[in-house]
């Protein structure tokens, strides 16, 4: 295999792995808000800021890993 | 022969890989080889966060300067609204004096948004300007696009959040937080508690600048390959081009906006943990 096939299945990897773990938990998270907010309508205002917050630190380590392997794809700095 | 001449008199079109490429690259000093080179500065990066500092700075002290105490306008009121935002989370967040702290908290926040706001500008905008003086420099927009931008403003909230810790427990007291939390205080446990003590700044630091530069970065990735899209000149790829484009960049305002207000409380959470004991 050649050196570019081989960065081209790291990039896949990376990202595929990274959001079966972003979507997961995102999806886990999710449905514990909608269950807290039939329990308990009047709180769901404040807890929806704090999902979304919950929701961008979810996201931050499979963002890392797009963002890596998107410089691995363009400007692979161990190329040449 | 004629054909050779009249190829190199044209213009090279680049293909789909020189262009992402050239909209990679930083107007820096000197062309980055190594992965870490600290002679090296971005001056695109540079020119637009304190552009950008200066306009989000201009625009706080002309609402401060217009406020009034009757019925306010609306742009007095937009600004209460995210001053009383702020204050609200850094009420619940810092316990302790909050008079710096807050606003601190309310710069991070309009500064990282105008920052991010940035990638709504055209990729090619910039490109094109140069192109009327004759020059093709590599620009990039985007300051938190930058691993450089981001990591500093991390480093800075690292500073802070030494300085609080420093401040509020003492020099001596962190020094003996650092040895002696979590697991206890028996001398057979001091490498132990300070390793993890190292490793958890450097990690807060890192994940700090780390989100935020994957998340701009990503988003003006996508930016550029959706505008490969529509330099395929088919009919469906312009059509995919503008589709894609207008759902991508809506979902990228909320991103924008999100990732604003995740650094400005993740700044809030590791100040006010300087602030309570292990």
């Amino acid at each position: 295999m050649t050196n570019v096939a081989l960065v081209a299945l790291a990039c896949g990897l990376i990202i595929g792995l990274g959001a079966i773990g972003a979507c997961i938990g995102i999806g886990i998270m999710g449905g514990k808000f909608i269950e807290a907010s039939a329990r308990q309508p009047e709180l769901m205002n404040s807890l929806q800021t704090k999902m979304f917050l919950l929701a961008g630190l979810i996201d931050a380590a499979f963002l890392i890993g797009v963002g890596i392997a998107m410089m691995f794809a363009f400007a692979n700095p161990f190329a040449g | 022969m004629a054909a050779e001449t009249a190829a190199d008199g044209a213009a090279h079109a680049p293909t789909a890989s020189e262009y992402i490429v050239h909209h990679l690259g930083h107007l820096s000093t000197k062309h980055q080889d190594k992965i870490v080179d600290f002679s090296i500065i971005n001056l695109d990066t540079v020119f637009w966060s304190v552009l950008m500092g200066v306009v989000g700075l201009s625009l706080m002290i002309y609402a401060a300067r217009r406020a009034t105490a009757g019925v306010p306008g609306r742009f007095q009121a937009f600004v209460e609204m995210i001053v009383e935002m702020v204050n609200d989370q850094a009420k619940n967040i810092v316990h302790g004096d909050r008079s710096f702290i807050a606003p601190l908290a309310l710069t991070v926040f309009v500064w990282v948004f105008l920052m991010n706001s940035l990638d709504f500008l055209p990729v090619d905008l910039f490109a094109g300007i140069f192109r009327l003086f004759g020059a093709d420099p590599h620009f990039r927009i985007v300051p938190t696009a930058d691993l450089n931008g981001t990591l500093g403003m991390a480093v800075g909230v690292l500073a802070l959040m030494l300085y609080y810790n420093v401040k509020i427990k003492g020099l001596g007291g962190f020094i003996h937080e650092l040895f002696c939390a979590p697991f206890g205080a028996h001398p057979a446990l001091w490498i132990a508690n300070l390793g993890l003590n190292i490793i958890e700044f450097v990690a807060k630091t890192v994940s700090l600048g780390m989100r935020l530069f994957g998340n701009m970065y990503a988003g003006e990735l996508v930016f550029l390959l959706i505008a490969l899209l529509g330099s395929t000149a088919t009919w469906w790829g312009f059509g995919m081009h503008i589709v894609a484009g207008s759902i991508w960049a809506i979902f990228h305002i909320l991103i924008v906006l999100l990732q604003a207000f995740i650094f400005m409380m993740l700044t809030l959470v590791y100040i006010g943990q300087a602030h309570e004991g292990h």
